[in-house]
């Protein structure tokens, strides 16, 4: 005996055994994302207010791989759209820019990583803060592109009315030097869990390509065969694809911009 | 698959395409409008929160009811969704407020 | 192009002959390690969680003696362990630190490894499909891949005693700092482990749920599905829910580890006098919070399943149906949904005001309304039954009280006031242990004695079977009601000593000392314990000789049960019906009026 309602949908609840799949493994990622959510909630009602960063990350950035995501959202639909047109060839198109889109996505998201992990935060013997991004650094002296601070508090909110966005090149002793930490997770808790929502985001961004690059390659031999059970499985890696597009909407206002 | 494409044949499911082309250009506009809208000042930073959220509440909607079809989805998918968001808010809510509601004394000797 | 479609397909005529043919085909790899058949599967999960549960029992008899004969050599197994463990396990006698990963690990096993795959993934995925008429789970691979990922959790579990430093040592519950700032990796591998098993789970809980909802046969209706699979399914939707934030915070809790990051770490923490290099700005609590928000579902993820087990065994020996089926599946919505909602009735201590803590000590007292009702219907079935004694029977009857008794014991730790006394002491231990082990392990043994000649076609023995019960039913009593009076005397939980340091022998002079009478009861339980371990090796040997050597069932369906996996051929064949039977009437039609016989199977037309 055969598992029924693989393609078919069931009468009563007027759904295919996939979809209800997906929906429930969808309803468990929002309990998963709701959970890290309200961990950042609580880690920055916990903090003081002068001391929760503002302005750590770069919008222009931000925003350009919002809209990447944004555009793969509807290069997804419109795939699945092509294959209940029967287009299979612009079925393939569609998703191939869906798939480098994605790339994109992981690639500026790297970039952003490196940024962070290239600025430093150096507090010196003479109570003194510099604090930039490394440009070399010798068995002596470290050399950084970035300014001087006294207080610590000014280097947090980057988005303020007078912020000063000055930078220069510092050329410092290793011997002035007391402690000297990089932008990483371990800075900060906003950074944590910076890193660990975009990470977390990032490796479900990579799953779902790696799915979708799945079906657009080898997967495509189903349309020739079942083109109705291909075009659900299009539609259940979309239904998955439009969430980690929607997980995005909410990170990058929370994350860049407030 | 759903009962209201079921039946169509692809020149008529061409109107759908129209419909997610509105709603991809909503979207980009609600990017550029959260970006904007985080620079005003609006003296209370409250206020700013509020304004990005409800703008992510509306592109995720978007998102949601035309490009993952909750929009004509089945009573079952919106019955396990349901539960899922009030258990997700009970999560956050609950454990905030867990924190905020503290003993009225403390000792300080 | 062909779909599936519920009409007869053309291989399957026979099914004995499809079933050894398809094995032919498959080869003994496909069949028997990486199946997607859930009766192996099934299977599979029933003899790992099994060893596990062997296992954890055996670290418990190991504290039970550290506990009773503080830092003595524990007898017999003492060398054993100097030479597999080193140094913690010096002269044979267990140090401190290797009490608290026993301890740990214990529960950890207990729960995740034994119990909630044996509850959940051997009798659900053996089950479910048959009782509702499916040919098998609707997503088999999803289905083998979640074994797999159990397996590979319970073996990073297991490896991790073995490694420099041993296992996780800061309790099932894992709270930070301390489980962030012990040096060794032991709690490494329990996070990592715990994001494998977290996996396994959801992916199980995906598949039971969209069984449940999309291949019952036709006439499966809802209200006409035995309560086994409604018990089931509410799990499913506990797991699905619960898991992930748990999930989140262990990957947070691997990131302070492993990547130096304070989410639970606080500013100015100092770790023996010396200030942390920390970010600080975390908080201890949000583990706290979100770990029991899976922890208490968690709990009724033990327990469901075992209702569910209960119900399908008081039924069928009684030969009536079950009283209050209705009652029974909304009830068992109830405790489903309000189970998210009680979670921090862990954490009445930890300095939450009396609003939020009214709150949940509110839904806590909530929740044991339908715990209540269900155990209410579950008695009052038994009224003017005619009651079989079988073994399985036996195990059941048993489960009531003892089940009564640990729900009842935690009525005071929901009320935030006795709670303060009773928080973290020996009380709360016998409190959920009353639950899980005369409670669900009772259901489990009782399962194994029912559902073994579906599986195998013999019949376990029913000698050794009443040994085993009467064994086993007054030792856990002996072992766990003790502790009732040692948690009100104040003896906390988790001391490697045994509550020693704070006897009055040791201070005389100090108020609230443990009394001599309390330490004593030690004795009496080390012995009941090990008392309890020698009763179940008549069990074991029964368990596997009865596969080969045990009486034959006689037919498929031995116990003459109305629910559809006793409508299959022993041990049904891949794809379980050879069409999808077609259900006319309800689970229980025990002692119909006007029926020739005491029971109706559901697919019985008249």
């Amino acid at each position: 005996m055969d598992i029924p309602y693989t393609v078919q949908p069931r009468p009563d609840t007027g759904l295919y055994n996939a979809k209800v799949g997906v929906w429930l493994f969808l309803a468990s990622e929002v309990m998963l994302f709701g959970a890290l959510f309200s961990a950042y909630i609580l880690l920055r009602v916990g903090s003081a207010e002068a001391l929760w960063p503002h302005g750590w990350l770069n919008i222009p950035i931000g925003t350009v791989n919002t809209l990447v995501l944004i555009t793969s959202s509807i290069t997804t639909v419109m795939a699945w759209a092509s294959c209940k047109m029967n287009q299979f060839g612009r079925f393939k198109f569609f998703h191939a820019c869906t798939i480098l889109l994605a790339l994109t996505f992981v690639c500026i998201k790297s970039y952003e990583y490196h940024d962070k992990f290239t600025h430093y935060e150096i507090t010196l013997t003479d109570g003194r803060i510099a604090d930039g991004h490394l440009v070399s650094q010798e068995a002596d002296r470290v050399v950084i592109h970035g300014r001087f601070v006294t207080d610590r508090k000014e280097l947090f909110d980057l988005r303020a009315a007078g912020a000063s966005h000055a930078r220069e090149e510092i050329s410092l002793e290793r011997a002035q030097i007391k402690t000297m930490e990089n932008y990483g997770p371990w800075h900060h808790t906003y950074l944590a869990i910076y890193f660990t929502l975009t990470g977390l985001h990032a490796l479900h961004v990579l799953g779902g390509a790696l799915v979708i690059g799945f079906l657009w390659g080898p997967g495509s031999k189903l349309w020739r065969r079942d083109p109705e059970r291909f075009t659900n499985r299009v539609e259940i890696s979309g239904l998955f694809w439009h969430f980690v597009d929607l997980v995005w909407i909410f990170l990058f206002p929370v994350l860049y911009l407030l | 698959m759903k009962s209201e494409h079921a039946s169509e044949t692809p020149e008529q499911f061409a109107r759908h395409v129209r419909r997610y082309l509105f709603v991809f250009y909503a979207l980009l506009f609600g990017t550029l409008v959260t970006v904007g809208a985080s620079y005003i000042p609006f003296g209370n930073r409250e206020v700013n929160i509020g304004v990005a959220l409800l703008i992510a509440v509306s592109k995720a909607s978007l998102v949601a009811c035309y490009f993952m079809h909750l929009m004509s989805e089945r009573k079952m998918i919106y019955g396990i969704l349901a539960f899922t968001g009030i258990f997700a808010l009970g999560l956050m809510c609950l454990t905030i407020a867990s924190f905020s509601d503290l003993p009225r004394f403390t000792v300080t000797h | 192009m062909h779909t599936a479609t519920p009409t007869a397909s053309p291989s399957s005529a026979h099914p004995h002959s499809h079933s050894s043919h398809d094995e032919e085909a498959l080869g003994f790899w496909r069949s028997y390690i990486f199946s997607t058949d859930h009766k192996v599967i099934g299977v599979q999960y029933g003899l790992t969680s099994l060893s596990f549960l062997l296992f954890g029992f055996f670290l418990m008899v190991i504290m039970r003696w550290q506990i009773a004969h503080p830092n003595q050599p524990v007898p017999v197994v003492g060398p054993l362990l100097e030479r597999v463990l080193g140094s913690v396990a010096s002269r044979g006698a267990i140090s401190s630190d290797l009490y608290n990963s026993f301890g740990a690990m214990h529960g950890t096993i207990m729960v995740f490894l034994a119990i909630v795959p044996l509850a959940f993934g051997a009798f659900g995925n053996y089950l479910v499909p048959l009782q509702i008429g499916a040919p098998d789970m609707a997503f088999p691979r999803i289905n083998m891949a979640s074994y797999q990922f159990y397996v590979v959790g319970g073996l990073i579990m297991f490896v991790s005693f073995f490694i420099p430093g041993g296992a996780a040592q800061a309790g099932w519950t894992s709270y930070p700092p301390l489980s962030v700032i012990i040096q060794t990796d032991g709690q490494v591998f329990w996070l990592v482990g715990m994001i494998f098993l977290i996996t396994s789970s959801l992916l199980g809980a995906v598949n039971f749920i969209a069984t449940v909802i999309q291949l019952r046969a036709p006439g499966m209706t809802w209200m006409r599905l035995p309560f086994f699979v409604w018990a089931q399914f509410v799990t499913g939707f506990l797991l699905l829910l619960a898991f992930p934030p748990l999930e989140a915070a262990g990957v947070m809790q691997l990131m302070d580890k492993v990547a130096h990051t304070s989410f639970f770490l606080p500013t100015g923490l100092a770790v023996e006098g010396v200030a942390g290099h920390v970010s600080g700005g975390g908080s201890p609590l949000l583990w706290q919070h979100l770990f029991w928000f899976l922890a208490h579902p968690e709990v009724y993820v033990l327990i469901l399943p075992a209702m569910g087990i209960v119900a399908e065994i008081i039924a069928n020996n009684t030969r009536k149906p079950l009283w209050g089926y209705r009652s029974l599946v909304y009830a068992a919505l109830s405790i489903g949904f309000l189970s998210f909602i009680v979670w921090a009735h862990h954490m009445y201590m930890t300095g939450m005001g009396t609003k939020i803590s009214t709150f949940f000590q509110t839904t806590t007292m909530l929740i044991s309304i339908p715990s209540v009702i269900i155990l209410t219907c579950l008695l009052v079935s038994l009224w003017g039954g005619s009651i079989r004694f079988n073994t399985p029977m036996l195990f059941v009857m048993a489960f009531l009280p003892m089940f009564g008794l640990g729900g009842l014991t935690g009525l005071p730790l929901g009320l935030s006031y006795a709670d303060l006394h009773l928080h973290d002491t020996y009380y709360v231990i016998a409190h959920f242990h009353y639950i899980v082990a005369p409670g669900t392990i009772f259901a489990i043994f009782a399962g194994l004695y029912y559902w073994y000649p579906k599986v195998t076609g013999r019949m376990m023995n029913e000698f050794w079977g009443k040994v085993h019960f009467w064994g086993s039913f007054i030792f856990m009593n002996l072992i766990f009601q003790p502790m009732f009076a040692q948690g009100m005397a104040g003896m906390l939980r988790r001391m490697a000593d045994g509550g020693a340091n704070y006897s009055q022998a040791r201070t005389p002079e100090a108020i609230g000392g443990l009394a001599p009478v309390i330490l004593s009861l030690h004795t009496y339980i080390l012995w009941a314990a090990v008392g309890l371990g020698l009763v179940q090796v008549p069990f074991i040997i029964n368990f596997f000789w009865s596969i080969r050597h045990g009486r034959s069932a006689g037919s498929d369906n031995p116990w003459q049960s109305t629910t559809l996996e006793w409508q299959t051929p022993t041990p049904p064949p891949h794809g379980n019906f050879a069409h999808p039977p077609t259900v006319f009437r309800g689970p229980y039609e025990y002692s119909a009026p006007g029926h020739a016989t005491d029971f109706t199977p559901q697919n019985q037309p008249n």
